[in-house]
């Protein structure tokens, strides 16, 4: 189980939380504009890295908000929470040499 | 390759099994081959068998970036079904126990195909109406599906408990009586071994780095840990590293990647006859040759790389199976691992052409892709050989998620995902 921590509440056990997918991927302000191929990729598909993955998770059993996390896939270790609308940390991909899949 | 018979083996008896010859050689990259195959599962040494058998492209190899069949090949629970809802998913799953029925005898190979039932249990009203819709439709599929009531799984599966005292009591069952189990690793090995026999190179340890395209965008070959290998074709087989491969040629995939789990308890005498799936409260179980209890859990909420899942998911799983039945709460268990799955928005694979020209994929298949091993390896060969699909998966393309046609088994494939 992993300790996620909230940027709210601080580390808490990953029950308390709701994974809710890859984050900033953003509704077009206007999809009648969009043609099948933009609407099909807005609504399935993903980035799927193996490395650091930008996530949405809500703290549903806390404080209940929503925040972002960047955590690293190969580990599942977590660098770095932030909230919702703050931008994406830059920080270098992991070296994923060290999976040892 | 030495044909496998009661002769050859009394003959080795004789000899102490000293002298059995090695099943697949250990086959060194060339520079070149006609068809690349990426990663040595069952899908993939299966495309290779049956490009080589049924296409007569011998010149192909397998690459593989760890052992052969040490990926979901090696870690799932080996359940083999078909009652699919849709007609599309029965005729892909269908097509695949049929191949099943004969493979020991095709591959001469025992893959310990036992077609021993598999039931699903249903707990809920909503469940019993579901399960009554799939029977009605998988046998107006010609895929056989009968409804059980509680008495009546009980006498099939005598170990279950469908007492009154349950939280989630047992309200009846789908039985397909043609599902069953096989033997994963000797799947991969029957497959490896066929291939091998037709002049299939299969390479260990060679992890594919990238993909080569020429100026028109068509692939040329590939980027391996062992040096570049030109090939006219690439067929990418990867499960949940799919994504990370295709991303080397520049195609997104509607594809996100899970640790799936599976544990198995200490050999016990032969108690559980068959299988039985309760996705209500989601267990798997099913009792192996050697003793063990086979138990399949589910998946992580949050997509990894990690090749295993958090504890909380398989307490969740054998809480199920406790409940069920209670004479196994004493069980301890041996073993638990994870594999990664490779899941699209409908639940239904991706067994098609890509839209770069001579690079191929079979994936998506999810938490549930061994039963269709056999199926998947002859479509996908006769997808690559005739650079079209066959009608059994040309619903299986990647375009359907532009165009609206998905197979959406996300809701009815009778397993909770």
């Amino acid at each position: 189980m992993l300790l996620i921590p909230c940027p709210y509440c601080g580390p808490r056990p990953e029950l308390e939380f709701r994974y809710a997918g890859e984050a900033h991927i953003a509704r077009a302000e206007d999809p009648s504009l969009l043609d099948d191929e933009a609407w099909s990729a807005y609504l399935y598909v993903r980035s799927n890295p193996k490395g650091l993955h930008a996530e949405r998770w809500q703290h549903v059993h806390g404080c209940g908000r929503f925040f972002n996390a960047l955590r690293d896939t190969t580990n599942d270790a977590f660098s770095a929470t932030y909230r919702i609308g703050a931008p994406k940390p830059d920080l270098p991909q992991p070296n994923d040499k060290t999976d040892a899949s | 390759m030495t044909r496998y018979s009661i002769a050859s083996l009394v003959r080795n008896a004789f000899r102490d099994h000293e002298d059995w010859p090695r099943v697949w050689r250990s086959a060194e990259p060339k520079a070149a081959y006609d068809v690349v195959i990426v990663g040595a599962g069952g899908h993939g040494l299966a495309t290779a068998y049956y490009l080589a058998k049924e296409h007569g492209i011998t010149n192909v190899a397998v690459l593989e970036k760890g052992w052969l069949g040490g990926g979901n090949t090696g870690r799932n629970t080996t359940i083999i079904r078909s009652n699919y809802l849709f007609d599309e998913s029965a005729a892909l799953y269908d097509h695949a126990v049929k191949l099943w029925e004969g493979l020991s005898q095709e591959l001469n190979y025992n893959v310990m195909y036992s077609p021993r039932g598999v039931m699903m249990l249903a707990h809920t009203i909503h469940d019993v109406q579901v399960f009554k819709r799939h029977v009605h439709a998988n046998r107006l599929a010609g895929v056989d599906n009968e409804w059980l009531t509680p008495q009546e799984a009980k006498a099939f599966c005598p170990p279950l408990n469908i007492g009154a005292g349950m939280r989630y009591p047992v309200l009846g069952a789908a039985l397909q009586r043609r599902g069953g189990t096989a033997r994963h690793d000797a799947v991969a090995w029957g497959y490896a071994r066929g291939a091998d026999a037709r002049g299939v190179d299969i390479v260990e340890n060679c992890e594919v780095t990238g993909i080569r395209r020429d100026a028109s965008g068509a692939v040329t070959g590939v980027e391996t840990t062992r040096g570049p290998v030109r090939a006219g074709k690439v067929g990418v087989v990867a499960a949940g590293h799919t994504s990370v491969l295709m991303q080397m040629a520049g195609v997104r995939l509607p594809l996100e990647s899970y640790p799936l789990q599976a544990l198995v308890s200490e050999p016990v005498k032969p108690v559980f006859p068959c299988v039985v799936m309760s996705n209500t409260i989601h267990a798997y179980i099913s009792q192996s040759d050697r003793g063990e209890l086979v138990i399949g859990a589910g998946t992580d909420a949050y997509i990894s790389y990690t090749q295993r899942g958090a504890l909380h998911i398989a307490q969740h799983t054998l809480d199920a199976i406790c409940e069920l039945f209670p004479q196994f709460r004493r069980l301890r268990m041996l073993r638990n691992w994870g594999g990664i799955v490779d899941v699209t928005p409908d639940r239904s694979p991706i067994l098609a052409r890509t839209p770069v020209r001579g690079l191929y994929v079979n994936c998506g298949w999810g938490t549930g892709g061994f039963k269709a091993t056999p199926g998947s390896g002859q479509l996908f060969a006769w997808t690559i050989a005739k650079d079209e699909p066959h009608p059994i998966n040309a619903p299986f393309t990647i375009e359907r998620f532009r165009d609206g046609v998905l197979i959406d088994e996300a809701a009815a494939a009778a397993v909770a995902h």
